[in-house]
């Protein structure tokens, strides 16, 4: 990765981010922009998935909402969220946690951790 | 002054606006350039600037190059290109040309390389044709162009029919790019979206030619 690149993607970076990891349960708090309005939205639920790369860094937030699976991919150093707030740690083996997908119920619980 | 510069792509990543909106954006090292010759009207029938963007060694420049750039006292480059009209009265033979007196954030620019060669290619990669169903029949015919004409009338085969052929390795001029930021120090330029050509690749950026007809370019989702 050439220099120049680098210094771009690492002055985006944003500071203060909560360390989570796949499996941890996350309450974000994004910014909605309607009209001239902003308001703000929470979407909460569990981190499948993180796609790292500097400032490009995205992660998976999946839940259960009223009976259907949501997923929404978050840019982690987005301005538009405006929290991050780490609700439980998971327990889990994998990094991608695709598999939750086919599961429902108690067989989609994960199991959590104390750090 | 110049009405363009010569640089390198140096690569692509993602920036964000006042807004938070993201969009992808090309870093490109641009100059500094050095003025190896001033043409006029006078001396040569037309007005441009012949300007000298990085480093060739000495060994591997002819010997009528050489001459020329040691009339202007100017250490040989990679690449030489004449920009046309502007910059003649006020530039001299030697001066440097850096990035930020060419451009500055907010500009709209073209930028000009040589895009990816991709070789050989077939008429569904180069033309986008369709090909051949997978079954029904297609026997040994799957990514063919098929017809490529008539009969005897007209009895031959009409100029620019697409075919295969060599893809990619061509000039290519990508229009209408906005400087989202001048990184004068680095002599590099941020554009929004993507410019011709691999990492490292030779471009040469102009103030664009033509009016923009999409006036902002599209952000990426979330």
């Amino acid at each position: 990765m050439s220099n120049l690149v680098n210094k771009l993607e690492q002055e985006q970076l944003r500071e203060g981010l909560p360390a989570f990891r796949v499996g941890d349960t996350v309450r974000v708090q994004v910014k909605v922009v309607e009209g001239e309005r902003e308001r703000t939205q929470t979407f909460a639920g569990t981190v499948i998935r993180i796609n790292r790369g500097a400032n490009r860094t995205r992660f998976t937030v999946r839940k259960i909402s009223y009976g259907i699976g949501v997923e929404r991919i978050f840019p982690l150093h987005s301005p538009h969220l405006e929290r991050i707030e780490v609700v439980s740690r998971g327990r889990v083996r994998r990094a991608r946690l695709y598999y939750i997908r086919k599961l429902s119920g108690k067989a989609a619980r994960i199991q959590t951790t104390t750090q | 002054m110049l009405n363009g510069l010569i640089g390198k792509k140096v690569g692509m990543t993602e920036v964000v606006d006042d807004k938070g909106r993201r969009f992808a954006a090309t870093v490109i090292e641009l100059g500094p350039c050095m003025v190896s010759q001033v043409k006029t009207g006078v001396s040569d029938g037309y007005d441009a600037v012949q300007v000298t963007f990085g480093r060739r060694r000495l060994t591997r420049v002819t010997k009528p190059l050489r001459g020329h750039f040691a009339k202007a006292n100017v250490a040989p480059g990679i690449v030489t290109r004449e920009f046309v009209k502007a910059g003649v009265a006020e530039l001299k033979v030697g001066q440097a040309v850096s990035v930020a007196e060419v451009f500055k954030a907010g500009d709209m620019v073209d930028v000009e390389g040589f895009c990816k060669g991709r070789g050989f290619a077939g008429v569904i990669k180069r033309h986008g044709f369709a090909g051949f169903p997978g079954s029904h029949g297609t026997h040994e015919y799957f990514r063919h162009g098929g017809s490529i004409g008539n009969r005897s009338f007209p009895g031959r085969v009409f100029k620019g029919l697409r075919m295969a052929g060599q893809m990619g390795n061509r000039q290519v001029t990508v229009g209408n790019l906005r400087v989202c930021r001048v990184m004068a120090e680095d002599h590099a330029i941020v554009v929004l979206g993507a410019a011709p050509g691999a990492d490292g690749a030779v471009v040469i950026v102009r103030h664009a030619a033509k009016r923009a007809t999409r006036s902002e370019p599209r952000a990426k989702q979330g």
